[in-house]
């Protein structure tokens, strides 16, 4: 792969119940992203949007946010997927040589929505929406198989929780920061067993947006280059039943392909900072496992070591993850986000200090049926 | 600087307005098997899977996701990507740029629709502003209708101008053994149909289907091995208008000039009407083929009816326009550009059977959607 960088990054901050439309969240991260990079729109010749029809009530919905991006008068396109996705396909256009600087940008209002019913239109419209399966609903079920199988007990779950919105207070973006315990987790109440209200992240509005430049463009940019080391992406069976619920063979296999590109043979001890995309709880435990940051089944025994905290080998989620901020379909390239800004130590009280190698995962579908797993760098391949 | 890519197999399914004997992922596995057929692969060929449709037309969120037992995603890569009509478009450039960038060999695109689950102007009204244009914005018809009134209007074009595409298109469809519409009809046919939104009738028209398309391109190595004469692609483009329909210049069309001046350039194209053999063109109405045949530089402002009349579009004519019939005739919507992208690199391969047109180098193939979205792709026989 030809060098690719990301030199821009912006976020909105993550609330439930923002007033601006969805243009106007777009247009806030784009000329965050522009002044971030140093650059005007002149400088961008592409742009790649997100959008869904379901979660943003209009039909094309990319039309909602195409001047917004600034991709009137530029080749655009648009992704319908979590945000590493449409980063992904940013970067593939990058490196086909036609353009030099595309920027991606996505957007969220669920609390204009009902997620309920818009995450019940993902399942079969046959067999399984009648039962009125949704995501907490799906991955009650899911948490539960891997709990079964491996031991792992709700406190380890609600280890991540602590840990998660604890970092929070660190982020000026987060939407839930909070000091809680265990205990508070275990107390909160139960949502579908064994998911309890504080195992789960909050439906958040919000936006972020990225540039990525081709290697020349980006040794002119305003910001040290964060670069592109290795990404890929791999999507699992689709009814829940044809799957192994209990490990994501489909996040295994994009994490060692990602890592292969970026020679990683020991993720836990080559990565200096890790941003996954917990939308549960269980579910962090489970992408360590299929991130190969420990052995299948031994997430909950991570988490307790503390060796994924702030301060220990491995941070995960400095940011307060997704736990702590989840504008869907956002909160991927949120990650790539904040990945950026470790890797250019501007993380603020939530920097990972001398972070050089830093991974962002995003997934899509019910129960993480599609993982994308980057990895970047400071430090040129 | 980027890996040539080129387009090595096309399946599309049969289309008619209800597909009843298939569900959405049946229908999405039939294309794929005709594209694994057509290029001499398997599943374990296709290193990375790109899909699209318009979500209201089905209701099904995360189709990337859900349509994996039809598409063979499983356990490979796949993305979704969408921008209404131009979907297909969108789908072509997407699984072409999978393949420049060098990090996947061989991919596959997969538009499809089943128009028939839904309610199709219902659901393209929701693409306006909620607040502002939603209310009086009454799906796709509306606009095209006055942009033709307003050409008659300026050039002395008439109504039996735009019927003598209809005829072209719906004619040129009896040679296709995939159309959805396949019956002859002449100009008098088109200008006793019913009045849709004046001045397009029904046989104006396109109609809507169900159906799926699917196209497998390859990074050149490959490429060469897997089809005889692969049809490679010189250049993709796009460009779209402003997000509300009240700020469009309705007589300019700027967004199709800037995609196709962008596309020519970036194949060295300067004369299309010479240059290029044959263009499979997203054109929803017949008189979308009156007047941007102009706008994509084909001809000068107000010539095109004289070109229509002498023939120079027709199956026999210097630049032979949809020899597959067209949207006029078939419109899976996510899939509708798709297939001209499959058509047109058909024609390339030489295996378009009884609407092939003779020696055919150079082809190109646009899509049309959302806010005066245009695409647009060149193809060549030989590489970039």
């Amino acid at each position: 792969m030809d060098k690719v960088a990301i030199i821009g990054v912006g976020q909105t901050r993550y609330e439930r119940g923002n007033t601006k439309s969805f243009a106007e969240l777009v247009y806030e991260v784009t000329r965050k992203a522009l002044d971030d990079a140093g650059l005007e729109l002149d400088n961008i010749d592409n742009v790649v949007t997100t959008t869904n029809d379901f979660y943003d009530g209009r039909t094309i919905a990319c039309m909602a946010v195409a001047e917004a991006s600034g991709s009137y008068g530029r080749d655009a396109t648009n992704v319908e997927g979590d945000g590493t996705l449409s980063a992904f396909y940013g970067l593939m256009r990058t490196l086909s040589g036609v353009y030099d600087a595309t920027i991606v940008t996505t957007h969220c209002k669920m609390s204009e929505g009902n997620p309920r019913k818009l995450f019940n239109q993902a399942f079969d419209p046959i067999y399984d929406r009648i039962l009125g399966m949704d995501a907490i609903s799906s991955s009650a079920l899911q948490a539960r198989a891997y709990m079964d199988r491996y031991g792992v007990t709700e406190e380890q779950c609600a280890m991540v929780s602590v840990k998660n919105h604890a970092n929070a207070r660190n982020n000026p973006y987060a939407h839930v920061a909070l000091e809680i315990t265990i205990d508070d987790v275990m107390k909160s109440p139960m949502l579908a067993e064994p998911i309890k209200r504080l195992d789960i992240s909050p439906i958040s509005d919000g936006a972020c947006a990225i540039i990525l430049a081709t290697e020349e463009r980006a040794r002119k940019s305003a910001k040290k280059p964060v670069w592109v080391r290795g990404v890929a992406h791999c999507t699992d069976a689709y009814r829940l039943g044809e799957r192994d619920l209990t490990y994501s063979a489909a996040l295994e296999t994009a994490a060692k392909k990602a890592y292969k590109m970026a020679g990683i043979r020991n993720p836990f001890k080559q990565i200096d900072v890790a941003e996954v995309y917990d939308a549960f709880s269980y579910m962090e435990l489970m992408w360590y496992e299929g991130l190969g940051f420990c052995d299948r089944g031994k997430g909950g025994k991570l988490v307790e070591s503390g060796k994924t905290q702030m301060g220990g080998e491995l941070p995960v989620n400095p940011s307060g993850g997704v736990l702590s901020a989840h504008p869907v379909q956002v909160a991927g390239l949120a990650r790539i986000a904040e990945a950026v800004l470790q890797l250019r130590g501007e993380a603020g009280g939530r920097q990972v200090p001398g972070a050089k190698t830093a991974l962002a995962h995003g997934i899509t579908g019910i129960c993480g049926q599609t993982h994308c797993v980057w990895v970047l760098s400071n430090e040129e391949a | 600087m980027g890996t040539r890519t080129a387009i090595v197999g096309v399946g599309q399914t049969y289309h008619t307005s209800k597909r009843k004997d298939v569900n959405g992922q049946e229908l999405i596995n039939e294309a794929v098997r005709r594209a694994l057929e057509d290029a001499d692969l398997t599943l374990k060929d296709i290193d990375a899977i790109v899909i699209g449709n318009m979500d209201h037309f089905e209701a099904i969120n995360c189709v990337d996701c859900w349509s994996v037992d039809g598409s063979g995603a499983f356990m490979k890569p796949i993305m979704k990507v969408t921008t209404g009509g131009s979907t297909g478009g969108t789908l072509g450039s997407c699984a072409y740029y999978h393949v420049a960038s060098g990090l996947f060999d061989v991919v596959m695109a997969i538009g499809w629709e089943k128009n028939s689950e839904s309610d199709t102007q219902a659901a393209i009204s929701t693409c306006a502003d909620p607040i502002l244009e939603r209310d009086f914005f009454g799906g796709a018809i509306g606009p095209n209708a006055a942009e033709y009134a307003m050409y008659m209007k300026q050039y002395g074009a008439s109504e039996e101008d735009a019927a003598m595409v209809a005829v072209r298109d719906h004619n040129n469809a009896l040679n296709n053994p995939y159309a959805h519409l396949r019956k002859h009809i002449t100009v008098e046919d088109v200008m006793n149909s019913p009045v849709l939104c004046w001045p397009i009738k029904l046989l104006d028209s396109c109609p809507r289907s169900d159906g799926a398309c699917a196209v497998i391109y390859a990074a050149e190595g490959r490429a060469e091995k897997i089809a005889s004469r692969p049809a490679w692609v010189h250049a993709s483009a796009v460009s779209h208008d402003y997000v509300y329909f009240g700020d469009y210049d309705w007589e300019a069309m700027p967004t199709l000039e800037a995609t196709a001046s962008r596309v020519y350039k970036r194949a060295g194209i300067v004369n299309p009407l010479k240059e290029i053999d044959v263009m499979e063109l997203y054109l929803p109405f017949s008189t979308c083929g009156v007047i941007w045949m102009e706008h994509m530089w084909v001809c000068g402002r107000g010539e095109s009816p004289r070109l229509i009349r002498e023939g120079v579009f027709d199956m026999d004519g210097e630049l032979p326009v949809n020899p597959s019939g067209g949207v006029l005739s078939t419109n899976p919507i996510g899939a509708t550009a798709l297939i001209r992208i499959g058509e047109a690199a058909l024609q390339i391969m030489n295996k378009a059977g009884s609407r092939q047109v003779p020696n055919v180098n150079t082809a190109m193939a646009t899509a049309f959607g959302s806010c005066y979205w245009f695409e647009a792709t060149i193809l060549r026989s030989g590489k970039p």
